[in-house]
């Protein structure tokens, strides 16, 4: 049986991030791109759901920057049995999570997976809409903030966060789909040289797909946070520290 | 039974026993009895042995000899000969927290007669560790995966790599900047590039060059780690990529020579390079400084009243043969006082950073009475030096750490020989320009 992975590229906050001179978009030249790190938690949570089960690990991925091969091949080089990825004119753009569901809706259909992962949120979709959105319109149950998960004898267990430290375990029909928090383990490590092996030797299968309608909010005008006031350390005692507070909160008419 | 163990089983612990005519009566004869070791097979070191590099290991006749030498022994319970015991007697390296605790130091193959290999058999074990989906060491794999995407394990963004260049207070050309040909590349390394203590001694270094008008320039951004380190923790693929990339760099530039700052990336150009199409004339900077010790001497102008120990870093003298450079380098700093430690030259210690040591300080720590870099820190101590002088990018960070650790901070300073040349020559340090 299969078990999809939606995975996706996000640009790395590591390297310094710049604006393109159109004022709406990063300098693409500039960017470079990293797996969005949740992604990478749902990967190594497929992987190990399908080492106990023998399941095959299907990785798809949207490929918005022209560079998601690097991404799929280190898929597969850690254990995903095949990697799709979905080509068409929205290479550069920024995807609404809604688009993105959409374009990859038909491919898990047609995969007949018994459970899709992915990331529960990502830098493009804070709100973690992705896998309900699948879950929706898939019709399928979901969960999110997913912390670990086990499949036994074709019933599906999942662990969730909730809130104040409490989490909760509950049962899903299959197909469901995960929006995962983080894998049980952290995400393996896979040598490069296994990485490059895979490249010589396996294929990422290309589906260009047709888009339509609204794929990528429009974006007006794009800049960074302005900085806004200073912090004060107070130092002194306990009754200096306290008396400046009271001070400060006054003049800001708080008290 | 074997008709030939019926035999032995027949004079076993007799007073008079004659076989084949030989008389072999007495207790000693008990050596034709089965012994422990046959209660084991040799499939673990057969394991090992048949990965390409590692065959050396089936060669231990366990005398022991590398066992005394070993800097990781020392402070724990290890050595190359444990190890093929421990096989023997079913334990798998592959599984073990052995497999990461080696430094490559060769400290070991110097002294083994059967030339048993560690720095050969220890990169093919732990690569096939992780090949067979062996899990790594956390701090490891983190170190692993920023050199894979940053081309350094600090995580830092490549284009940062030029960044401390605005602070030497000197020119430092940047071939993609300066398009001209040069004598000296200058690979600057990562630690030296974006480690704090590692960039002071790269401004100190810096202004040195330009002291002596030396034709130098750096690649900056473009210089990714030389990838040995990473090599040696078992990353081959990794180290493979990185050097075609910076074989491709270099390629686009003219240069004479390469001036190394680290011994690591010394060793990664004049012994792995070469077989994936790198060909250069390469130099630690201390031999390079040496060289120019006449035209050096007389810009050594400030006394400093220090008592100084020495460091050899593994990759500069036993893996390199370069002893007396930086030796020569500190005695020809006015008013210094050298002394020698009791493990020096051929016979160093190992500060722990080599053979990935340097990105596995915390999981080795749990394996060891004490680190080595704080086993070094008090072996300085006890020569009464108050400097430690080093020459490899590793160690400043690793000896002033461990220095806090054990307490004797206060009592002995880390300095790379480039920072002690430069405070010589005004070129740091007070009254610097």
């Amino acid at each position: 049986m299969t078990i999809v992975v939606v995975m996706e590229q996000v640009p790395d906050v590591v390297e310094e991030l710049a604006i393109a001179p159109s004022g709406t978009d990063l300098d693409r030249d500039a960017v470079s791109y990293v797996v969005n790190e949740y992604d990478d938690h749902a990967l190594e949570e497929a992987l190990l759901l399908a080492e106990a089960t023998g399941d095959e690990v299907v990785a798809v991925g949207i490929d918005t920057t022209g560079e998601l091969d690097q991404a799929l091949y280190t898929a597969l080089a850690k254990g995903a049995r095949r990697a799709i990825k979905l080509t068409g004119d929205f290479e550069g753009t920024w995807l609404s999570t809604r688009a993105a569901a959409r374009l990859l809706v038909p491919v898990i259909q047609e995969l007949e997976p018994r459970l899709v992962l992915t990331g529960v949120q990502a830098p493009d979709d804070l709100d973690g809409q992705l896998a309900p959105t699948l879950a929706a319109l898939l019709g399928w149950p979901h969960a999110s903030v997913v912390i670990g998960s086990q499949l036994v004898d074709g019933a599906l267990q999942v662990r969730k966060e909730l809130w104040g430290g409490m989490t909760m375990t509950l049962e899903l029909e299959l197909p469901a789909v995960l929006g995962v928090q983080a894998a049980r383990q952290a995400p393996r490590y896979v040598p490069i040289s296994r990485v490059r092996q895979v490249m010589r030797e396996a294929t990422i299968e290309t589906r260009d797909v047709e888009t339509s309608g609204d794929l990528a909010p429009a974006i007006m005008r794009l800049r960074f946070p302005e900085e806004a006031g200073q912090a004060e350390i107070l130092t002194g005692s306990a009754s200096e520290i306290a008396d400046r507070i009271i001070e400060l909160l006054r003049a800001r008419g708080l008290l | 039974m074997d008709p030939k163990l019926q035999k032995v089983a027949e004079v076993w612990e007799r007073d008079t026993a004659i076989v084949e005519g030989v008389d072999i009566s007495g207790p000693w004869n008990r050596m034709f009895g089965q012994r422990v070791i046959w209660d084991y097979t040799p499939d673990l070191i057969e394991e090992i042995a048949q990965l390409p590099g590692a065959e050396s290991f089936a060669w231990c006749y366990q005398c022991g000899k590398c066992v005394p030498v070993c800097p990781v022994d020392v402070v724990g319970d290890y050595g190359p000969r444990k190890l093929y015991r421990r096989a023997q007697t079913g334990i798998n390296l592959l599984d073990s927290p052995d497999l990461w605790l080696c430094t490559t130091c060769a400290n070991c193959l110097r002294v083994c007669p059967k030339l048993v290999d560690m720095v050969q058999i220890m990169p093919a074990a732990r690569e096939h560790a992780m090949l067979t989906g062996r899990a790594i060491p956390a701090e490891l794999q983190e170190a692993l995966e920023n050199t894979a995407k940053y081309g350094n394990p600090l995580g830092q963004p490549a284009r940062k790599r030029e960044a401390w260049v605005k602070d030497a207070g000197v020119p430092v050309p940047i071939l993609h900047q300066i398009q001209r040909p040069v004598e000296w590349l200058w690979w600057v390394e990562c630690y030296p590039s974006y480690h704090p203590r590692g960039i002071d001694a790269s401004i100190a270094l810096a202004r040195i060059f330009n002291a002596l008008g030396l034709d130098f320039a750096i690649l900056g951004r473009e210089e990714k780690c030389a990838g040995d380190s990473q090599r040696l923790a078992g990353e081959r693929g990794l180290f493979e990529m990185l050097a075609e990339e910076n074989i491709r760099t270099l390629s686009k530039y003219e240069f004479q020579h390469i001036v190394v700052t680290d011994p690591h990336a010394l060793n990664a150009f004049r012994k792995h390079y070469p077989k994936l199409g790198g060909q250069y004339d390469v130099w630690h900077y201390t031999t390079l400084l040496a060289r120019e010790l006449p035209k050096l001497q007389p810009l050594l102008t400030k006394s400093l009243p220090y008592r100084v120990t020495f460091h050899d870093p593994c990759y500069l003298g036993r893996h390199n043969g370069e002893y007396d450079a930086p030796r020569q380098l500190i005695q020809a700093l006015p008013g210094v006082e050298f002394v020698e430690m009791l493990r020096c030259r051929e016979n160093s210690y190992c500060c722990g950073g080599g053979g990935g040591g340097m990105w596995l300080d915390s999981f080795a720590a749990g394996h060891q009475r004490r680190r080595l870099s704080e086993e070094r820190v008090l072996e300085a101590v006890s020569t009464g030096a108050d400097t430690l002088v080093v020459c490899c990018p590793y160690e400043v960070s690793r000896f002033e750490d461990a220095a806090k650790s054990t307490g004797v901070e206060g009592r002995l300073r880390v300095r790379d020989i480039a920072e002690l040349l430069a405070e010589a020559m005004g070129l740091i340090g007070e009254g610097a320009a």
